[in-house]
């Protein structure tokens, strides 16, 4: 099958669903979507506990129910088509795109403008490199919340969850909810990834033990996990202190460890990449180093909140309609420098301009309270104080572009 | 008699004290206000929105995710659970076709959340 479009995305998720209305509304008239799985939702499909769109839609849906309303909308658009069970295995410079299906064999498309929209899979053992046997009944958290939400199986009775990150918070409850019994969480690190609501909610509510500094030194079992031995880590080296070592008793082990930006076709169609957040580094557009290919949602940098992805894509979108339509201006870029307790911030160039511009960050660790400064040269153009500020939180601070000048640094520091 | 809650209004994460005084629920601990209200609501009546799945007939899903389309009191859970697990689905499902009406006795019912087409399109 032989294709054309004004803009094609990769990814029939959230950001891609996004991306797509936006570049629709922003003139493109032609835009289809590629997605490999059989429906479109991406991760919210199985996500189906709510909290999702308090800030988009201002009110607490689930995430099916969240990805429903832009699919429903998306299928009743002129203009978008959606290709499913197609998996995008090339992407090149000159927007052409090489996808395989078992519905329409070899696709090919040429697009004027990508947009780069995969998501994000999760760490897995192999990443970690746990000691131990390789026995069945090890999951990625993302991996049993599929098993038991959308195939309805049940990966195991008894449960050990390592990593407190909160699609391992989330499951620990809904393994609960489902009759299983979860032993405890460890976490490796002095405090959670996760939200506090999902503490409160999924861990305390069901009277599940939290352990800080504590990890799992060896999975045992020969063809089903029968325990893990866990051990509190020294704070500082996190390297296992053996005498705390003790067998719990499992037939489960969901690793909840982090999750990756999905960047294989990104890398290989030669997009600079920044090594801290494993996506692509992009402009306030969303625009790639690639000119005409942009990226969104979690396969640019991993979100928290599918709210910030859906307003990342709709930015994404609009910019690669305008770049297919030819009115995407071009003009020199700065760069945007993370300094202090700043790990990242996205975008990484700004290109100069009119208007106001939001910077998302994220911190190293917890600052409490939080000074924030952003500068261009000596010149300060946003300083603000917050009560808290997290790694688990993505921060956002609007910054004015018609005063940028120069390379743009964001710090912050204790207050 | 007192209790103790993490406030989840914000990611601060104050350490509430509740107790009740001369038929008047007092807080401490909060920052603000919020944490108050938050406080209140899990010291007289805690609630939580239920969410599980279905299993659907003739559908080209075999699970059909649902929530409670109201917060039920905590101690209601089980048997809303209890309830959800006994419940199936023909399809097609819209988002929001009541599943179980009335669930927990107090006006919750367990909604779809998503959509399941026939099997044969
Ligand atoms: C297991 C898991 C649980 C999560 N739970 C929550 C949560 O509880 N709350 C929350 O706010 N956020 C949660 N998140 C984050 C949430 O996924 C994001 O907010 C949001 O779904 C990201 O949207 P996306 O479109 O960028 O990615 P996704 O939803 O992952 O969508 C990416 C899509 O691209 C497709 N794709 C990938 N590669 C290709 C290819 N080569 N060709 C064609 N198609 C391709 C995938 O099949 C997928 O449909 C979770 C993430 C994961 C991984
Ligand atoms: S009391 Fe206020 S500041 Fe403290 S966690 Fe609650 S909402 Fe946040």
């Amino acid at each position: 099958m032989i294709k054309t479009c004004d803009v094609a995305i990769i990814g029939g998720g959230p950001a891609g669903l996004a991306a797509a209305l936006s570049a629709r509304k922003a003139g493109a008239e032609n835009v289809l979507i590629l997605e490999r799985d059989s429906f479109p939702g991406g991760i919210l499909q199985q996500c189906i506990h709510n909290g999702f769109g308090l800030h988009y839609f201002g009110q607490e849906l689930t995430g099916p129910e969240y990805a429903q309303r832009f699919i429903d909308e998306a299928e009743n658009t002129d203009g978008i088509e959606i290709l499913l069970d197609t998996m995008v295995i090339e992407v090149h410079g000159d927007k052409s795109i090489i996808a395989v299906s078992n519905k329409y064999g070899l696709v090919n498309v040429q697009a004027k403008a990508v947009v780069l929209a995969m998501g994000c899979r999760e760490r897995t053992r192999g990443a970690l490199s746990t000691p131990g046997t390789r026995p069945a009944g090890v999951y990625t958290a993302g991996c049993a919340q599929r098993l038991v939400n959308m195939e309805g199986l049940m990966p195991g009775k008894k449960i050990v969850i390592l990593g407190s990150g909160d699609i391992g918070l989330i499951m620990a409850r809904r393994m609960t909810w489902e009759g299983a019994k979860v032993q405890m969480v460890c976490e490796i690190m002095p405090f959670s990834s996760g939200l506090n609501r999902n503490i409160v909610q999924c861990l305390k509510d069901n009277d599940i033990p939290l352990y800080f500094n504590t990890t799992i030194v060896e999975i045992h079992g020969k063809e089903r996990v029968t325990g893990v031995t866990v051990a509190e880590v020294d704070p500082k080296t996190r390297l296992p202190k053996m005498e705390t070592a003790r067998f719990v008793e499992c037939d489960t082990l969901l690793l909840s460890v982090g999750l990756i930006p999905e960047n294989e076709l990104t890398t290989a169609a030669g997009i600079e990449m920044d090594r801290v957040t494993s996506g692509a580094k992009v402009d306030a557009a969303r625009q790639t180093s690639v000119p005409g290919i942009f990226a969104c949602g979690n396969v640019l940098h991993v979100h928290d909140l599918v709210d910030n992805v859906s307003q990342e894509a709709q930015i994404a979108g609009e910019n690669a309609a305008k770049y297919a339509l030819g009115t995407l201006p071009v003009a020199d870029t700065v760069k945007v420098i993370p300094e202090g307790g700043v790990r990242y911030v996205v975008p990484q160039q700004l290109v100069k301009g009119e208007g106001n511009v939001a910077l998302y960050f994220r911190v190293g660790s917890a600052y409490k309270p939080a000074r924030l400064t952003v500068k261009c040269g000596d010149a300060e153009l946003k300083t603000t104080k917050k009560q808290i500020m997290t790694p688990g939180e993505m921060e956002k601070v609007v910054i004015d572009l018609g005063k940028v000048t120069g390379d743009v640094t964001v710090k912050v520091e204790e207050a | 008699m007192k209790k103790e809650f993490i406030c989840i209004s914000c990611p601060m994460g104050c350490p509430l004290t509740v107790w009740e005084e001369n038929g008047e629920v007092l807080v401490s601990g909060n920052t603000c206000p919020r944490g108050k209200a938050y406080g209140i609501q899990e010291f007289t009546c805690p609630q939580r929105v239920v969410t599980s799945s279905v299993p659907v007939r003739g559908g080209e899903q075999s699970m059909c995710s649902v929530k409670t389309d109201k917060p039920v009191a905590k101690t209601e859970i089980a048997k809303v659970l209890a309830a959800i697990y006994g419940a199936s689905v023909k399809a097609p499902v819209k988002v929001g076709d009541i599943v179980i009406p009335n669930v927990d006795g107090n006006g919750a019912n367990v909604v779809a959340t998503r959509r399941v087409l026939d099997r044969k399109k």
